[in-house]
């Protein structure tokens, strides 16, 4: 299912190590360059492909409850991706990202139940309203630096949390928004059952993937990479670097908007736990976990540890342990992430 | 009249409680700049151990000892071997601090379960004081001679003492304060250790009139931060200040809006961050 996540961080990573390289070599390297990178593109298209194909064909494969799972795994891959744009690539370390994903949530499960507003309004409207609040919040806490951001964007996320524990008339306090009707599409088949959501939610996936891909790799992207190597440079040049930073915190607050609205649609429940610290804590450890900088890397982070929360939590109650040895453990020996690890294990191989 | 009174008492020892809890976490960024998410664990942890103490020995006193010193020594092993290897590197600091929250939390709810439990008061301070016309809980009089005699004794440690000024040097430019010889290896254990122990002694004196329960960490890591958001990191006074400051909004935000108690903290720390984004007496 993570698959077609694939296709975002080669492209721009390897585009931009392409340009690298390009810029090293001399007039009659370049060609061969050109073929390499070419051959790399339609390596990643194939790759790309079979993805797309496999993630298609996984209902066939997989039972009911293991799509479920990969339903999950998707959304929290949607949701970690959107915090690397602001980690991986503008370089702010953001505590308290499940905020949007959480109001988004309660956002599009308010407008379903009480309204009884369709998925086609109640979805954007979440996403509008994780937009917004991103916005507010962005203004605050664009203001500070380093510590001062981390503990501001921790201190708003949880006065969200403490509105939705408090305003039980809304929210419904602790006990959270049970029974969220899953989205109703006007098909013949129930969004009820998994196999139909599952396709709802990956067209839904692909879609903002591509749609990050693309943002990830264009002009302003790479704006956002030079304002995490060096904002003094930047500004330097010219460029409005708040106003990029505060892009970056509006659109990261919409992906994982959209990430919180699939998840609320896909749960059929929202309580206060959605936007806790311990969730905006998990969300940074999938980014760090995958590695940071990619698209893909949050992705594999996030499906691991959905992966691993589902096979620990059918041993044991200790899960919550169990997360903070990994923290530990990826701080000690995997700073760079899974996919950091792997390309120094690839590279030792590969040298003779 | 009464009530104002009662209730500013009221503010004024809690806000005393949120000053040992952000006065360490206040020292430990100013030396080392770490921002330390495990703070609101050790005050948690303090109290149970305080707890378990207190019913197994009967005695306060030793509860504080128990409660302060297990969780310096807690704190002295996570700087000496984790966060030593990550100096000045914030995202992985922010990472293992997160990790040993919920190691912390998640080992507390193993051994003392997740119901609130509640914790005796010392008998000598069980009773109520007369001031005036008023008739006030001893306990929590206490609570604000300590806070103040500690507030003090940071203060004459800081700006009257050897280890002080070596701190004071260390805060002020770490590579300097190496090249003079100061040891600044040992400073930085040392005053992470004193972090953790001035938060666990919260965590104790708050028990009697708290308890001790399960998601305390979160909560007053929370408070904590508002109040070096507020008072500014790396600065004692800031932590005095800022902790009254939320301790008394705190109260009477919880007196007069009950549902929405938070915003009468957060309203002023977003004001305070629009205006001075370092806190009042915060550096950049």
């Amino acid at each position: 299912m993570s698959d077609p996540h694939e296709s975002a961080a080669p492209v721009s990573d390897e585009r931009q190590g392409d340009r690298r390289a390009a810029d090293r070599h001399d007039a009659e390297g370049l060609n061969a360059v050109h073929m390499e990178a070419s051959a790399a593109r339609s390596r990643r298209g194939l790759w790309l492909a079979g993805g797309l194909i496999l993630a298609c064909l996984l209902p066939l494969l997989l039972s009911s409850y293991y799509l479920g799972l990969v339903v999950k795994m998707a959304i929290f891959a949607l949701f970690a991706m959107s915090l690397d744009l602001l980690i991986g690539y503008t370089g702010l370390a953001s505590l308290g990202h499940a905020a949007y994903f959480g109001v988004a949530s309660y956002a599009t499960g308010l407008l379903a139940l009480r309204l009884g507003w369709g998925v086609w309004f109640a979805l954007p409207a979440g996403v509008l309203v994780a937009g917004l609040t991103a916005a507010v919040f962005g203004l605050l806490a664009l203001r500070a630096r380093g510590s001062y951001f981390l503990m501001i964007t921790l201190a708003l996320a949880q006065v969200l949390w403490g509105i939705a524990f408090g305003w039980r008339s809304l929210t419904g306090g602790d006990d959270g928004l049970p029974e969220v009707p899953r989205p109703d599409l006007g098909l013949p088949w129930s969004l009820a059952d998994n196999t139909p959501f599952y396709y709802f939610t990956l067209v839904i996936a692909v879609l903002t993937t591509w749609l990050l891909a693309r943002i990830v790799s264009s002009p302003f992207g790479h704006t956002l990479r030079g304002i995490r190597e060096s904002e003094v440079r930047m500004r330097a040049l010219g460029y409005d670097v708040w106003r990029y930073k505060f892009s970056a915190f509006v659109l990261a607050g919409m992906f994982a908007g959209v990430a919180g609205c699939l998840y609320v649609y896909f749960n059929r429940f929202v309580s206060p736990d959605y936007m806790h610290v311990a969730r905006s804590a998990e969300v940074l450890l999938m980014v760090i976990l995958g590695g940071a900088g990619s698209l893909f890397g949050p992705a594999l982070g996030a499906a691991s540890i959905v992966l691993l929360e589902n096979v620990v939590s059918a041993y044991t109650e200790r899960w919550l342990m169990v997360l903070g040895i990994v923290y530990v453990l990826v701080t000690l020996f995997a700073p760079e992430g899974l996919t950091g690890l792997a390309r120094t294990l690839f590279k030792s191989r590969g040298r003779p | 009249m009464n009530f104002w009174l009662i209730q500013i008492l009221n503010g004024v020892s809690f806000g005393m409680l949120l000053f040992l809890l952000a006065a360490g976490l206040s020292l430990i960024y100013g030396l080392m700049k770490i921002l330390n998410l495990t703070h609101g664990s050790y005050y948690m942890l303090g109290g149970y151990v305080g707890m378990a103490t207190v019913r197994a020995t009967d005695s306060f006193l030793l509860a504080l000892v128990a409660g302060g010193l297990a969780v310096a020594a807690i704190g002295a092993l996570m700087e000496r071997f984790f966060l030593r290897r990550f100096h000045l590197q914030e995202l992985p600091q922010t990472l293992l601090t997160f990790g040993f929250l919920f190691i912390f939390a998640d080992l507390a709810l193993w051994i003392w379960g997740g119901n609130p439990e509640s914790m005796a008061k010392p008998a000598l301070l069980a009773g109520s004081s007369r001031l005036g016309a008023l008739s006030y809980p001893t306990y929590r009089l206490f609570i604000i001679a300590i806070g103040a005699a500690i507030a003090l004794l940071l203060w004459w440690f800081q700006e009257r003492t050897r280890f002080g000024a070596m701190l004071r040097a260390g805060v002020d430019d770490e590579e300097i304060a190496r090249a003079l010889g100061i040891n600044v290896s040992m400073l930085f254990t040392v005053v992470f250790a004193m972090g953790a122990l001035l938060a666990a002694l919260g965590g104790v004196l708050a028990g009697p009139i708290m308890g001790v329960y399960p998601g305390a960490d979160f909560e007053v890591l929370l408070l904590g931060f508002v109040v070096v958001i507020i008072g500014g990191l790396g600065s004692l006074k800031g932590a005095l200040v800022g902790g009254l400051a939320v301790g008394l909004l705190d109260n009477f935000g919880k007196v007069f809006f009950p549902e929405f108690a938070l915003f009468t903290i957060f309203l002023p720390m977003a004001l305070i961050l629009a205006v001075r984004p370092t806190g009042l007496f915060g550096r950049e």
